[in-house]
Protein backbone atom coordinates (compact mmCIF):
# COMPACT_ATOMS: atom_id res chain seq x y z
CA UNK A 1 0.00 0.00 0.00
CA UNK A 2 3.09 2.49 0.73
CA UNK A 3 3.50 2.09 -3.06
CA UNK A 4 5.47 5.83 -4.42
CA UNK A 5 5.76 8.15 -1.18
CA UNK A 6 8.06 10.38 -3.90
CA UNK A 7 4.77 12.81 -5.01
CA UNK A 8 3.66 11.25 -7.70
CA UNK A 9 1.55 8.55 -7.46
CA UNK A 10 -1.04 7.28 -4.76
CA UNK A 11 -1.00 9.87 -1.47
CA UNK A 12 1.02 8.60 1.28
CA UNK A 13 -0.93 7.24 4.10
CA UNK A 14 0.32 10.23 6.16
CA UNK A 15 -2.43 12.35 3.73
CA UNK A 16 -5.26 10.58 4.12
CA UNK A 17 -4.96 10.10 8.26
CA UNK A 18 -7.69 12.09 9.94
CA UNK A 19 -6.73 14.31 12.82
CA UNK A 20 -4.98 16.86 13.31
CA UNK A 21 -5.45 20.73 12.11
CA UNK A 22 -2.10 22.16 12.02
CA UNK A 23 -0.22 22.07 9.26
CA UNK A 24 3.13 22.12 11.52
CA UNK A 25 1.87 18.71 13.24
CA UNK A 26 0.94 17.64 9.77
CA UNK A 27 5.01 18.83 8.66
CA UNK A 28 5.98 17.42 11.87
CA UNK A 29 5.54 13.46 11.09
CA UNK A 30 5.12 13.77 7.23
CA UNK A 31 8.44 15.74 5.81
CA UNK A 32 10.07 16.79 9.77
CA UNK A 33 13.09 17.82 7.98
CA UNK A 34 11.58 20.93 5.93
CA UNK A 35 10.57 22.39 10.07
CA UNK A 36 13.04 24.83 10.21
CA UNK A 37 13.47 24.16 13.90
CA UNK A 38 14.52 20.76 13.15
CA UNK A 39 18.11 21.80 12.15
CA UNK A 40 21.46 20.89 13.95
CA UNK A 41 23.55 23.38 13.85
CA UNK A 42 27.61 22.35 14.93
CA UNK A 43 28.00 23.63 18.71
CA UNK A 44 29.78 26.17 20.17
CA UNK A 45 29.23 28.05 16.92
CA UNK A 46 27.84 31.47 16.09
CA UNK A 47 26.86 32.06 12.47
CA UNK A 48 26.71 35.85 11.40
CA UNK A 49 23.31 36.73 9.37
CA UNK A 50 21.51 39.25 8.90
CA UNK A 51 18.95 40.48 11.68
CA UNK A 52 15.99 42.62 11.13
CA UNK A 53 15.31 45.32 13.46
CA UNK A 54 13.08 47.75 15.04
CA UNK A 55 8.95 46.78 15.03
CA UNK A 56 6.49 48.97 16.75
CA UNK A 57 2.82 48.55 17.54
CA UNK A 58 -0.19 50.26 18.48
CA UNK A 59 -3.75 49.56 19.45
CA UNK A 60 -5.75 52.62 18.44
CA UNK A 61 -9.91 53.21 18.36
CA UNK A 62 -11.14 50.60 16.43
CA UNK A 63 -7.94 48.64 15.19
CA UNK A 64 -4.22 48.20 15.47
CA UNK A 65 -1.15 49.28 13.70
CA UNK A 66 2.14 47.29 13.06
CA UNK A 67 4.72 49.15 11.50
CA UNK A 68 8.61 48.49 10.89
CA UNK A 69 11.93 49.96 9.65
CA UNK A 70 13.40 48.90 6.46
CA UNK A 71 17.37 47.76 7.68
CA UNK A 72 18.74 44.26 8.27
CA UNK A 73 22.20 44.38 9.33
CA UNK A 74 24.92 42.05 9.62
CA UNK A 75 27.73 43.37 11.80
CA UNK A 76 28.84 46.75 11.18
CA UNK A 77 27.20 46.73 7.48
CA UNK A 78 23.81 47.01 6.67
CA UNK A 79 23.10 43.73 4.65
CA UNK A 80 19.98 44.91 3.39
CA UNK A 81 17.84 48.71 2.92
CA UNK A 82 14.54 47.69 1.71
CA UNK A 83 13.83 44.19 3.46
CA UNK A 84 9.87 43.84 4.41
CA UNK A 85 9.65 42.30 8.03
CA UNK A 86 5.97 43.26 8.33
CA UNK A 87 3.22 40.43 7.12
CA UNK A 88 -0.20 39.66 7.12
CA UNK A 89 -0.65 36.58 8.80
CA UNK A 90 -4.22 36.47 7.93
CA UNK A 91 -7.04 38.44 6.98
CA UNK A 92 -7.45 39.76 10.49
CA UNK A 93 -3.91 39.97 12.03
CA UNK A 94 -0.08 40.72 11.18
CA UNK A 95 3.25 39.90 12.29
CA UNK A 96 6.34 42.13 12.42
CA UNK A 97 9.78 40.16 13.43
CA UNK A 98 13.31 41.03 14.52
CA UNK A 99 15.65 38.89 14.68
CA UNK A 100 17.51 36.86 12.35
CA UNK A 101 16.21 37.55 8.91
CA UNK A 102 16.01 34.34 7.15
CA UNK A 103 14.53 32.20 9.69
CA UNK A 104 12.40 35.08 10.50
CA UNK A 105 10.80 35.04 6.92
CA UNK A 106 10.44 31.25 6.77
CA UNK A 107 8.61 31.28 9.94
CA UNK A 108 6.08 33.70 9.17
CA UNK A 109 5.50 31.93 5.92
CA UNK A 110 4.86 28.59 7.46
CA UNK A 111 2.68 30.89 10.41
CA UNK A 112 0.56 31.92 7.49
CA UNK A 113 -0.15 29.04 5.73
CA UNK A 114 -0.08 27.28 9.47
CA UNK A 115 -3.70 29.73 9.78
CA UNK A 116 -4.37 29.28 6.39
CA UNK A 117 -4.49 25.64 6.89
CA UNK A 118 -6.87 25.56 9.81
CA UNK A 119 -9.42 27.72 8.63
CA UNK A 120 -9.43 25.26 5.14
CA UNK A 121 -9.65 22.06 6.86
CA UNK A 122 -12.00 23.33 10.05
CA UNK A 123 -13.78 25.53 7.96
CA UNK A 124 -13.75 28.68 10.68
CA UNK A 125 -10.79 30.53 11.66
CA UNK A 126 -8.90 30.14 15.00
CA UNK A 127 -9.40 32.23 17.81
CA UNK A 128 -6.67 35.64 18.58
CA UNK A 129 -5.81 33.33 21.45
CA UNK A 130 -5.26 30.63 19.51
CA UNK A 131 -3.33 31.88 16.69
CA UNK A 132 -0.80 33.67 19.07
CA UNK A 133 0.02 30.69 21.03
CA UNK A 134 0.68 28.83 17.59
CA UNK A 135 3.42 31.93 17.53
CA UNK A 136 4.61 30.77 20.12
CA UNK A 137 5.15 26.71 19.63
CA UNK A 138 6.86 27.82 16.65
CA UNK A 139 9.44 30.28 18.46
CA UNK A 140 9.67 27.43 21.26
CA UNK A 141 10.90 25.10 18.58
CA UNK A 142 13.56 27.33 17.29
CA UNK A 143 15.14 27.63 20.87
CA UNK A 144 17.82 26.02 20.16
CA UNK A 145 18.94 27.76 17.15
CA UNK A 146 18.14 31.19 19.57
CA UNK A 147 21.10 30.31 21.53
CA UNK A 148 23.72 30.22 18.93
CA UNK A 149 22.79 33.49 17.97
CA UNK A 150 19.50 32.64 15.68
CA UNK A 151 17.06 34.28 17.05
CA UNK A 152 13.51 35.50 16.05
CA UNK A 153 11.25 37.52 17.93
CA UNK A 154 8.17 38.74 16.55
CA UNK A 155 5.09 41.10 17.61
CA UNK A 156 1.55 39.73 16.95
CA UNK A 157 -0.98 42.48 16.47
CA UNK A 158 -4.52 42.00 14.89
CA UNK A 159 -8.14 43.17 15.47
CA UNK A 160 -9.99 40.37 17.73
CA UNK A 161 -13.41 39.99 16.13
CA UNK A 162 -14.73 38.15 19.04
CA UNK A 163 -13.55 41.51 21.71
CA UNK A 164 -13.99 43.91 18.61
CA UNK A 165 -10.81 45.86 19.59
CA UNK A 166 -6.96 45.73 18.26
CA UNK A 167 -4.76 43.81 20.54
CA UNK A 168 -0.77 43.30 20.52
CA UNK A 169 1.10 40.00 21.93
CA UNK A 170 4.76 40.00 22.24
CA UNK A 171 6.83 37.49 22.34
CA UNK A 172 10.56 36.39 24.38
CA UNK A 173 13.29 34.00 22.45
CA UNK A 174 11.66 31.45 24.66
CA UNK A 175 8.08 31.58 22.92
CA UNK A 176 6.93 33.35 26.02
CA UNK A 177 4.02 35.94 24.97
CA UNK A 178 2.66 38.50 26.82
CA UNK A 179 -0.36 40.43 25.82
CA UNK A 180 0.59 44.55 25.82
CA UNK A 181 -2.22 46.36 27.63
CA UNK A 182 -0.79 49.83 27.80
CA UNK A 183 -1.62 50.09 24.22
CA UNK A 184 1.65 50.08 22.15
CA UNK A 185 4.71 47.82 22.15
CA UNK A 186 8.44 47.40 20.60
CA UNK A 187 10.58 45.09 19.74
CA UNK A 188 14.12 44.54 18.24
CA UNK A 189 17.81 47.04 18.60
CA UNK A 190 15.54 49.99 18.53
CA UNK A 191 12.70 49.06 20.85
CA UNK A 192 13.86 50.71 23.68
CA UNK A 193 14.21 54.19 22.14
CA UNK A 194 11.10 53.84 19.89
CA UNK A 195 9.29 52.65 23.23
CA UNK A 196 10.34 55.99 25.35
CA UNK A 197 9.16 57.97 22.02
CA UNK A 198 5.51 56.18 22.11
CA UNK A 199 5.48 56.33 26.28
CA UNK A 200 5.29 59.90 25.80
CA UNK A 201 3.35 60.44 22.66
CA UNK A 202 0.67 57.47 22.43
CA UNK A 203 -2.93 58.12 24.40
CA UNK A 204 -6.03 56.09 24.43
CA UNK A 205 -8.52 57.19 21.85
CA UNK A 206 -6.02 57.56 18.65
CA UNK A 207 -7.21 57.71 15.29
CA UNK A 208 -5.98 55.23 12.77
CA UNK A 209 -3.73 58.24 11.24
CA UNK A 210 -2.67 58.99 14.42
CA UNK A 211 -1.27 55.71 15.28
CA UNK A 212 0.03 55.24 11.77
CA UNK A 213 2.18 59.19 12.80
CA UNK A 214 2.86 58.27 16.50
CA UNK A 215 4.86 54.66 15.21
CA UNK A 216 6.63 56.78 12.26
CA UNK A 217 7.83 58.52 14.95
CA UNK A 218 8.67 56.05 17.12
CA UNK A 219 10.84 54.44 14.44
CA UNK A 220 12.37 57.67 13.75
CA UNK A 221 13.55 58.17 17.14
CA UNK A 222 14.58 54.65 17.21
CA UNK A 223 17.32 55.22 14.06
CA UNK A 224 17.60 58.24 15.55
CA UNK A 225 19.76 56.21 18.72
CA UNK A 226 20.26 52.84 17.44
CA UNK A 227 22.48 52.14 14.44
CA UNK A 228 20.90 49.50 12.99
CA UNK A 229 17.46 50.58 13.06
CA UNK A 230 16.94 52.88 9.90
CA UNK A 231 15.49 56.22 9.04
CA UNK A 232 12.93 57.38 6.46
CA UNK A 233 15.52 57.37 3.80
CA UNK A 234 14.58 60.55 1.53
CA UNK A 235 17.40 59.58 -1.23
CA UNK A 236 16.41 56.79 -2.09
CA UNK A 237 12.74 56.75 -1.28
CA UNK A 238 12.72 53.57 1.37
CA UNK A 239 9.94 54.59 3.89
CA UNK A 240 8.85 51.94 6.72
CA UNK A 241 5.97 49.95 6.40
CA UNK A 242 2.84 50.90 8.05
CA UNK A 243 0.00 48.30 8.31
CA UNK A 244 -3.57 48.83 9.63
CA UNK A 245 -5.88 46.21 11.10
CA UNK A 246 -9.71 46.87 11.33
CA UNK A 247 -12.98 45.62 11.10
CA UNK A 248 -12.32 45.40 7.53
CA UNK A 249 -9.04 43.78 7.92
CA UNK A 250 -5.75 44.25 7.31
CA UNK A 251 -4.26 47.20 4.83
CA UNK A 252 -1.14 47.88 3.97
CA UNK A 253 -0.44 52.02 4.15
CA UNK A 254 0.43 52.92 -0.25
CA UNK A 255 3.87 54.10 -0.50
CA UNK A 256 2.46 57.59 -1.15
CA UNK A 257 0.54 57.78 2.33
CA UNK A 258 3.43 56.46 3.98
CA UNK A 259 5.95 59.12 2.18
CA UNK A 260 3.32 61.56 3.82
CA UNK A 261 3.87 61.00 6.82
CA UNK A 262 7.85 60.47 6.95
CA UNK A 263 8.21 63.41 4.62
CA UNK A 264 5.88 65.36 7.26
CA UNK A 265 8.03 64.09 10.40
CA UNK A 266 11.25 65.00 8.62
CA UNK A 267 10.01 68.43 7.84
CA UNK A 268 9.04 69.08 11.35
CA UNK A 269 12.39 67.42 12.61
CA UNK A 270 14.47 69.99 10.91
CA UNK A 271 12.97 72.88 13.01
CA UNK A 272 12.98 70.23 16.29
CA UNK A 273 15.70 67.51 16.16
CA UNK A 274 13.85 66.02 18.94
CA UNK A 275 10.45 65.37 18.01
CA UNK A 276 7.44 66.94 19.79
CA UNK A 277 8.04 67.69 22.86
CA UNK A 278 5.32 66.44 26.14
CA UNK A 279 4.82 68.82 28.82
CA UNK A 280 7.32 68.60 32.19
CA UNK A 281 3.87 68.34 34.27
CA UNK B 1 -8.64 -26.61 2.52
CA UNK B 2 -11.50 -25.21 0.45
CA UNK B 3 -10.73 -23.93 -3.19
CA UNK B 4 -11.98 -20.54 -3.12
CA UNK B 5 -14.54 -19.60 -6.32
CA UNK B 6 -12.63 -18.38 -9.71
CA UNK B 7 -14.05 -15.19 -10.59
CA UNK B 8 -13.02 -13.56 -13.79
CA UNK B 9 -10.50 -10.25 -13.52
CA UNK B 10 -13.66 -8.75 -15.65
CA UNK B 11 -16.47 -9.66 -13.46
CA UNK B 12 -14.62 -8.38 -10.28
CA UNK B 13 -14.16 -5.10 -11.53
CA UNK B 14 -17.47 -5.01 -13.14
CA UNK B 15 -18.84 -5.41 -9.45
CA UNK B 16 -16.77 -3.53 -8.04
CA UNK B 17 -17.55 -0.64 -10.86
CA UNK B 18 -21.64 -1.19 -10.17
CA UNK B 19 -20.78 -1.18 -6.29
CA UNK B 20 -19.47 2.34 -6.14
CA UNK B 21 -21.65 3.57 -8.60
CA UNK B 22 -24.55 2.60 -6.84
CA UNK B 23 -23.47 4.04 -3.58
CA UNK B 24 -22.67 7.23 -5.55
CA UNK B 25 -26.02 7.49 -7.39
CA UNK B 26 -28.21 7.41 -3.94
CA UNK B 27 -26.56 11.12 -3.44
CA UNK B 28 -27.87 14.70 -4.38
CA UNK B 29 -26.05 15.84 -7.38
CA UNK B 30 -23.61 18.69 -8.18
CA UNK B 31 -23.38 20.98 -10.65
CA UNK B 32 -19.94 22.88 -11.43
CA UNK B 33 -20.43 25.56 -14.44
CA UNK B 34 -18.40 27.77 -15.62
CA UNK B 35 -19.79 31.73 -16.14
CA UNK B 36 -17.63 35.00 -17.56
CA UNK B 37 -15.46 35.62 -14.20
CA UNK B 38 -14.88 32.30 -12.86
CA UNK B 39 -16.47 28.77 -11.84
CA UNK B 40 -19.28 28.27 -9.76
CA UNK B 41 -20.03 25.01 -7.29
CA UNK B 42 -23.56 24.56 -6.60
CA UNK B 43 -25.01 21.38 -4.66
CA UNK B 44 -27.96 20.28 -3.22
CA UNK B 45 -27.16 20.55 0.90
CA UNK B 46 -29.46 21.10 3.66
CA UNK B 47 -26.40 20.74 6.03
CA UNK B 48 -24.54 23.77 6.83
CA UNK B 49 -21.60 21.86 8.39
CA UNK B 50 -20.63 19.21 6.17
CA UNK B 51 -19.67 20.89 3.18
CA UNK B 52 -19.68 19.23 -0.31
CA UNK B 53 -18.30 22.20 -1.90
CA UNK B 54 -14.54 23.47 -0.34
CA UNK B 55 -11.30 25.43 -1.23
CA UNK B 56 -8.29 23.43 -1.36
CA UNK B 57 -5.73 26.52 -2.12
CA UNK B 58 -5.42 30.34 -4.26
CA UNK B 59 -7.31 29.04 -7.30
CA UNK B 60 -8.32 25.61 -6.86
CA UNK B 61 -11.77 24.13 -5.18
CA UNK B 62 -12.82 20.56 -4.69
CA UNK B 63 -16.56 19.21 -5.13
CA UNK B 64 -17.52 15.98 -4.21
CA UNK B 65 -20.75 13.58 -3.94
CA UNK B 66 -21.09 10.12 -2.55
CA UNK B 67 -19.65 8.67 1.05
CA UNK B 68 -19.08 11.52 2.98
CA UNK B 69 -16.12 10.36 5.21
CA UNK B 70 -14.77 9.12 2.04
CA UNK B 71 -14.81 12.13 0.60
CA UNK B 72 -13.87 14.57 3.53
CA UNK B 73 -10.70 12.51 3.67
CA UNK B 74 -9.57 13.01 0.09
CA UNK B 75 -10.22 16.49 0.93
CA UNK B 76 -8.00 16.95 3.71
CA UNK B 77 -5.35 14.57 1.78
CA UNK B 78 -5.65 17.54 -1.37
CA UNK B 79 -5.63 20.41 1.49
CA UNK B 80 -2.08 18.63 2.72
CA UNK B 81 -0.69 17.93 -0.43
CA UNK B 82 -1.25 21.66 -1.77
CA UNK B 83 -0.18 23.20 0.97
CA UNK B 84 2.91 20.87 1.49
CA UNK B 85 3.81 21.38 -2.45
CA UNK B 86 3.19 25.58 -2.06
CA UNK B 87 5.32 25.38 1.19
CA UNK B 88 7.96 23.81 -0.30
CA UNK B 89 7.72 24.90 -4.20
CA UNK B 90 5.70 27.89 -4.70
CA UNK B 91 2.55 28.65 -4.27
CA UNK B 92 2.48 29.52 -8.25
CA UNK B 93 3.05 25.85 -8.82
CA UNK B 94 0.00 24.20 -7.24
CA UNK B 95 -2.28 23.51 -10.00
CA UNK B 96 -5.37 21.56 -9.98
CA UNK B 97 -3.78 18.75 -12.50
CA UNK B 98 -1.44 18.13 -10.20
CA UNK B 99 -4.13 17.56 -7.74
CA UNK B 100 -6.21 15.39 -10.49
CA UNK B 101 -3.50 13.22 -10.96
CA UNK B 102 -2.56 12.51 -7.38
CA UNK B 103 -6.49 12.11 -6.55
CA UNK B 104 -6.49 9.17 -9.87
CA UNK B 105 -3.72 7.72 -8.69
CA UNK B 106 -5.11 7.48 -4.74
CA UNK B 107 -8.77 6.03 -5.87
CA UNK B 108 -7.28 4.03 -8.79
CA UNK B 109 -4.87 2.17 -6.23
CA UNK B 110 -7.70 1.52 -3.54
CA UNK B 111 -10.10 0.60 -6.44
CA UNK B 112 -7.86 -2.15 -7.95
CA UNK B 113 -6.63 -3.27 -4.58
CA UNK B 114 -8.72 -6.37 -3.13
CA UNK B 115 -8.05 -5.91 0.44
CA UNK B 116 -10.22 -2.54 0.11
CA UNK B 117 -13.63 -1.44 -0.66
CA UNK B 118 -13.60 0.86 -3.96
CA UNK B 119 -14.51 4.47 -2.22
CA UNK B 120 -18.21 5.37 -3.66
CA UNK B 121 -17.06 8.97 -4.24
CA UNK B 122 -17.00 10.98 -7.41
CA UNK B 123 -15.29 14.43 -7.23
CA UNK B 124 -14.40 17.27 -9.11
CA UNK B 125 -11.05 19.37 -9.00
CA UNK B 126 -11.77 22.54 -10.69
CA UNK B 127 -8.81 25.87 -11.40
CA UNK B 128 -9.91 28.91 -12.12
CA UNK B 129 -7.28 30.42 -14.85
CA UNK B 130 -6.32 34.09 -15.68
CA UNK B 131 -9.11 34.76 -18.30
CA UNK B 132 -12.10 31.80 -18.94
CA UNK B 133 -9.43 29.75 -21.30
CA UNK B 134 -7.32 28.57 -18.76
CA UNK B 135 -10.21 27.63 -16.35
CA UNK B 136 -9.40 23.81 -15.61
CA UNK B 137 -12.35 20.86 -14.50
CA UNK B 138 -12.06 17.59 -13.84
CA UNK B 139 -14.25 14.74 -12.92
CA UNK B 140 -12.44 12.17 -11.09
CA UNK B 141 -14.41 8.62 -10.71
CA UNK B 142 -13.90 5.88 -8.25
CA UNK B 143 -12.04 3.87 -10.53
CA UNK B 144 -9.30 6.12 -10.92
CA UNK B 145 -10.20 7.51 -13.97
CA UNK B 146 -10.25 11.49 -15.15
CA UNK B 147 -12.13 13.41 -17.44
CA UNK B 148 -11.14 16.41 -18.30
CA UNK B 149 -14.36 18.68 -18.81
CA UNK B 150 -15.47 21.88 -20.22
CA UNK B 151 -18.18 24.36 -19.26
CA UNK B 152 -20.30 22.34 -17.22
CA UNK B 153 -19.97 19.00 -15.72
CA UNK B 154 -22.52 17.25 -13.05
CA UNK B 155 -22.00 14.04 -10.36
CA UNK B 156 -24.20 12.30 -8.59
CA UNK B 157 -27.26 10.93 -8.86
CA UNK B 158 -28.95 12.26 -12.04
CA UNK B 159 -25.60 13.04 -13.65
CA UNK B 160 -26.64 11.82 -17.23
CA UNK B 161 -30.17 13.94 -17.41
CA UNK B 162 -29.06 16.92 -15.72
CA UNK B 163 -26.01 17.13 -17.76
CA UNK B 164 -27.58 16.84 -20.90
CA UNK B 165 -30.44 19.53 -19.60
CA UNK B 166 -27.15 22.23 -18.59
CA UNK B 167 -25.44 20.73 -21.73
CA UNK B 168 -27.98 22.13 -24.49
CA UNK B 169 -28.52 25.25 -22.59
CA UNK B 170 -24.91 26.11 -20.90
CA UNK B 171 -23.42 29.30 -22.94
CA UNK B 172 -19.64 30.80 -22.76
CA UNK B 173 -20.06 34.42 -20.76
CA UNK B 174 -22.88 33.79 -18.32
CA UNK B 175 -23.79 35.71 -15.98
CA UNK B 176 -23.31 34.60 -12.18
CA UNK B 177 -26.95 35.46 -11.94
CA UNK B 178 -27.32 33.55 -14.81
CA UNK B 179 -25.32 30.67 -14.24
CA UNK B 180 -26.79 30.07 -11.01
CA UNK B 181 -29.91 29.81 -12.31
CA UNK B 182 -29.27 27.33 -15.03
CA UNK B 183 -27.50 25.10 -12.52
CA UNK B 184 -30.89 25.49 -10.00
CA UNK B 185 -33.26 24.75 -12.57
CA UNK B 186 -31.02 21.20 -13.53
CA UNK B 187 -30.90 20.31 -9.97
CA UNK B 188 -34.51 21.25 -9.41
CA UNK B 189 -35.75 18.96 -12.74
CA UNK B 190 -37.24 15.14 -12.21
CA UNK B 191 -35.63 12.83 -14.05
CA UNK B 192 -38.36 10.88 -14.86
CA UNK B 193 -40.17 14.63 -16.55
CA UNK B 194 -42.33 15.15 -13.98
CA UNK B 195 -43.11 18.69 -12.47
CA UNK B 196 -39.70 20.67 -11.34
CA UNK B 197 -38.93 20.58 -7.27
CA UNK B 198 -38.47 24.30 -6.01
CA UNK B 199 -34.87 23.96 -4.42
CA UNK B 200 -34.79 27.38 -1.41
CA UNK B 201 -31.69 29.26 -0.78
CA UNK B 202 -31.66 26.86 2.45
CA UNK B 203 -31.75 23.46 0.58
CA UNK B 204 -28.08 24.89 -1.35
CA UNK B 205 -24.62 25.27 -1.11
CA UNK B 206 -22.85 27.79 -3.35
CA UNK B 207 -19.50 28.66 -4.00
CA UNK B 208 -17.25 30.34 -6.34
CA UNK B 209 -13.71 30.75 -7.90
CA UNK B 210 -13.89 34.27 -8.95
CA UNK B 211 -11.12 35.65 -10.61
CA UNK B 212 -11.87 38.97 -10.33
CA UNK B 213 -11.53 38.94 -6.91
CA UNK B 214 -8.64 41.39 -5.84
CA UNK B 215 -7.31 38.47 -2.60
CA UNK B 216 -5.14 35.77 -3.65
CA UNK B 217 -7.21 33.17 -2.08
CA UNK B 218 -10.41 32.63 -4.91
CA UNK B 219 -12.56 30.57 -3.25
CA UNK B 220 -15.54 32.08 -1.74
CA UNK B 221 -18.89 30.84 -0.61
CA UNK B 222 -21.98 32.55 -1.60
CA UNK B 223 -24.33 32.51 1.79
CA UNK B 224 -27.26 33.78 3.31
CA UNK B 225 -28.80 36.64 1.83
CA UNK B 226 -26.61 37.30 -0.68
CA UNK B 227 -27.76 34.06 -2.18
CA UNK B 228 -31.23 34.82 -2.15
CA UNK B 229 -30.80 38.06 -3.93
CA UNK B 230 -28.93 36.56 -6.71
CA UNK B 231 -31.16 33.64 -7.00
CA UNK B 232 -34.07 36.02 -7.27
CA UNK B 233 -32.21 37.62 -10.22
CA UNK B 234 -30.82 40.58 -8.34
CA UNK B 235 -27.37 40.98 -10.75
CA UNK B 236 -25.65 43.48 -8.60
CA UNK B 237 -26.21 41.15 -5.75
CA UNK B 238 -23.19 39.58 -7.41
CA UNK B 239 -20.20 41.96 -6.90
CA UNK B 240 -21.02 42.33 -2.90
CA UNK B 241 -18.63 42.22 -0.68
CA UNK B 242 -18.28 39.03 1.65
CA UNK B 243 -21.29 38.80 3.67
CA UNK B 244 -20.46 37.03 6.98
CA UNK B 245 -17.29 35.31 5.68
CA UNK B 246 -15.79 36.16 9.03
CA UNK B 247 -17.67 35.90 11.90
CA UNK B 248 -19.84 31.97 10.24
Amino acid sequence: MEANLSGTGRLPAAFLTPGSSSFLDFLDSHAPQLLPGRRQLPEGLTIEAPHGTTIVSAVFDGGVVLAGDRRATMGNVIAQRDMEKVFPADEYSAVGIAGTAGLAIEMVRLFQLELEHYEKIEGTVLSFEGKANRLTTMIRSNLAMAMQGLAVVPVFAGYDLDLGRGRIFTYDVTGGRSEERAGFAATGSGSVFARGAMKKLYHEGMTGEQAATLTVQALYDAADDDSATGGPDLARKIFPIVTLITEDGFRRLSEEEVTEIAVSITDQRREHPNGPQAPLL
Amino acid sequence: MSTPFYVSPQQAMADRAEYARKGIARGRSVVVLTYADGIVFVAENTSRALHKVSEIYDKIAFAAVGRYNEFENLRIGGVRYADLRGYSYDRADVTARGLANVYAQTLGTIFSSVGEKPYEVELIVAEVGRTDADDQIYRLTPDGSVVDEKNAVVVGGNADSIGNYLGQRHRAGLSLTEALKLAVDGLARDPNGGTPRTLTPEQLEVAVLDRQRVQQRKFKRILGGQLSRLLSGDESAATEEDEGTTTE
